[in-house]
């Protein structure tokens, strides 16, 4: 027992001592671990700083030899061709197509769902029904590409002769499909987000559900579902596997969704399959595509978050 | 009651009567999202369940459609997965600590928080040229499993990041402080009450990353994988393929034979991915009936 206290007393004592510099030795540690982990935050922003120069400077290089005017408005793109053409206009107008094409599905199949999910579903429903939905949003976009081409393709050929095998309309019906989780998840969170009073006073005005749903939900929930909607349509326009197998590889500078086309990241997956070997002129295309699909996206990403930040209704 | 007009009972009841149709619509465009997915699924175990065996998985491509199967694709998919995964989740949880318990709210933070909101955003195909310059080309890794992983890590550091912040900040204050109280410094507290209270909820958005490169196509086609792998990766720096680009290699070819291998593969792909979310949502649940603290 004795011996024991003593023993206790000796090790508090040698506690004691060390106590300052293993006080310095575990402040010198955290200023370690803090740092470390600072610098796994700054990848983030090397990412981006990484992403912004290789595009840039590619870019730079390529726009010494092709002159920017031409390149913003010709209408022909034939870089892989013996007479070369460098106008990315029509992988502009096959991007604008496609996206297009898709939102004219996603937007209201993905509006209605978001309004029945948020105002009419029972709430067992809801939770069920909102992960399978999702489940559309985690499927590769490969797979889309697999159906698109040889399911959808098929039969919209079958209902008219007029479509060929590669066709913009395929792959924006399915694109549109990919991107309606999106839309319906992003809106219904921007319609529950809108205050329960809101409704019941409406309701106690004798108004229907329609009624409280298009003239006090949307209108008060709209910041949230624009966003939502200016999201869906970036994501579209980066989309790249789904129009890659099903839309084409033709940039042909046209409107019309039942020939083949090729949008700018379909264009990327092109020479980066084909021979083209890096460091040529043909090559460095892909890096002023980029640049452009890069920026467009940009721009829509940083307009979403205006956009509810700016015209959010705040119920407080 | 008895005293509403003809008038108000008769456009009391056109309201009604569009108020029902408005419904039926809401419910039609469920009907349709739900029926596309049954569509997708049946249509691919139709084209590809006769395909998938144990053969199918265990073989190397072949220029015969019958012969042909995923071992090449599907190890380079585990090995860019598995690279992707470990990189994106240290570097992802150091950055979520660093932003939710040690930054300062200043314009430093605000610009990280922007910049992981944008990069989010960014198509994942110019994360495949970002790769190819910097991985491949800058740093010589040719391109390799490892250029390939590295790659996904990138793409799905958002992901992570957005997720492991979520996490920690549902930690309750007090846990901090009480370890504080007891003489804890920052970097007890987090390692031995945050991280273990936040970790479900890492871990569902690591898995929820995951998956997202699992089935990424479009950024390691850029880098330059190959679509014809007869051999297994055998190191980090060895050349691969992996399953998505597979898949794509069988749709693009004409023969019937081929579309039914990448119907095959597909099924293949998304039983990885189904498993994958299943663990999530299990995490999930287990991290939503966790008591308040």
């Amino acid at each position: 027992m004795a011996r024991d206290t003593r023993s206790l007393r000796t090790s508090i004592t040698a506690k004691a001592l060390s106590l300052l510099p293993r006080h310095w030795k575990r402040l010198l540690w955290e200023r370690l671990i803090r740092l470390t982990l600072a610098a796994a935050a700054v990848v983030s922003v090397l990412t981006t700083v990484g992403i912004v120069s290789v595009l840039l400077f590619e870019a730079v290089l390529f726009f010494q030899e092709v002159s920017i005017l031409e390149f913003l408005t010709g209408t022909r793109w034939t870089p892989l061709f013996a007479s070369q053409h460098f106008g990315i206009l029509p992988l502009i107008t096959a991007t604008i197509i496609t996206s297009a094409g898709a939102m004219l599905v996603a937007l209201p199949l993905g509006l209605l769902s978001a309004i029945y999910l948020s105002e009419y579903a029972p709430d067992p429903v809801r939770r069920g029904l909102k992960p399978v939905l999702e489940v559309l949003a985690g499927i590769p976009t490969v797979v889309y590409g697999y159906f698109a081409l040889l399911f959808v393709t098929p039969l919209l050929r079958q209902i008219s002769p007029n479509v060929s095998v590669f066709n913009g309309l395929s792959a924006s019906i399915v694109m549109g499909i990919m991107i309606l989780p999106m839309v319906s998840s992003l809106s219904e969170d921007a319609m529950r987000a809108v205050p329960r009073s809101l409704r019941e006073g409406a309701y106690a005005l004798g108004s229907t559900k329609l009624e409280v749903s298009t003239r006090v939900v949307i209108p008060a929930a709209l910041s949230g579902i624009a966003a939502a909607f200016i999201l869906a349509i970036s994501r579209a326009v980066g989309e790249t596997m789904i129009v890659a197998i099903a839309a084409g590889q033709n940039p042909t500078f046209t409107l019309n969704p039942f020939v083949p086309i090729e949008t700018m990241t379909a264009y990327i997956v092109q020479v980066s399959m084909g021979d083209t070997p890096t460091g040529t002129l043909e090559f460095k295309t892909i890096f002023a595509v980029g640049l452009t699909l890069f920026l467009l996206t940009l721009m829509m990403n940083l307009l979403s978050q205006y956009v509810v930040r700016r015209f959010r209704e705040e119920y407080e | 009651m008895a005293a509403a007009s003809p008038d108000f009972r008769r456009r009391m009841t056109r309201r009604q009567w569009e108020g029902r149709a408005f419904h039926g619509l809401c419910l039609l465009a469920v009907a349709v999202a739900l029926a596309m997915l049954v569509l997708l699924l049946v249509y691919l175990a139709r084209q590809g369940l006769t395909r998938v065996s144990w053969e199918f998985i265990t073989s190397f491509p072949s220029r015969d459609p019958d012969q042909a199967g995923i071992k090449a694709a599907l190890l380079g998919s585990i090995y860019v997965v598995a690279i992707a995964a470990v990189v994106a989740f240290t570097l992802g949880v150091s950055a979520a600590i660093y932003l939710e318990e040690y930054a300062v709210r200043n314009w430093r933070s605000r610009i990280i928080q922007v910049n992981i909101t944008n990069l989010a955003g960014v198509p994942s195909i110019v994360y495949g040229i970002l790769g190819l310059e910097i991985f491949v080309r800058t740093l010589g890794l040719g391109r390799s499993v490892l250029a390939g992983g590295l790659t996904m890590a990138l793409l799905v550091l958002p992901i992570i990041i957005i997720a492991a912040q979520e996490a920690i900040r549902a930690v309750p204050p007090s846990l901090r402080e009480g370890a504080y109280a007891l003489g804890a410094t920052r970097w007890q507290a987090i390692w031995h009450l945050v991280l273990p209270q936040a970790m479900p909820g890492i871990l569902t958005g690591v898995i929820l990353a995951v998956s997202r490169a699992l089935g990424e196509t479009a950024p390691l086609i850029v880098m330059g994988a190959l679509t014809f792998v007869p051999f297994a990766p055998d190191g980090p720096l060895s050349r691969f393929t992996v399953l998505p680009i597979q898949i794509f290699n069988w749709t693009s070819r004409p023969q019937a034979g081929f579309h039914e291998a990448a119907a095959a593969g597909i099924i293949v792909l998304l039983a990885l991915l189904l498993t994958m979310n299943a663990a999530a949502i299990v995490l999930r649940n287990k991290f939503q009936r966790r008591p308040e603290g």
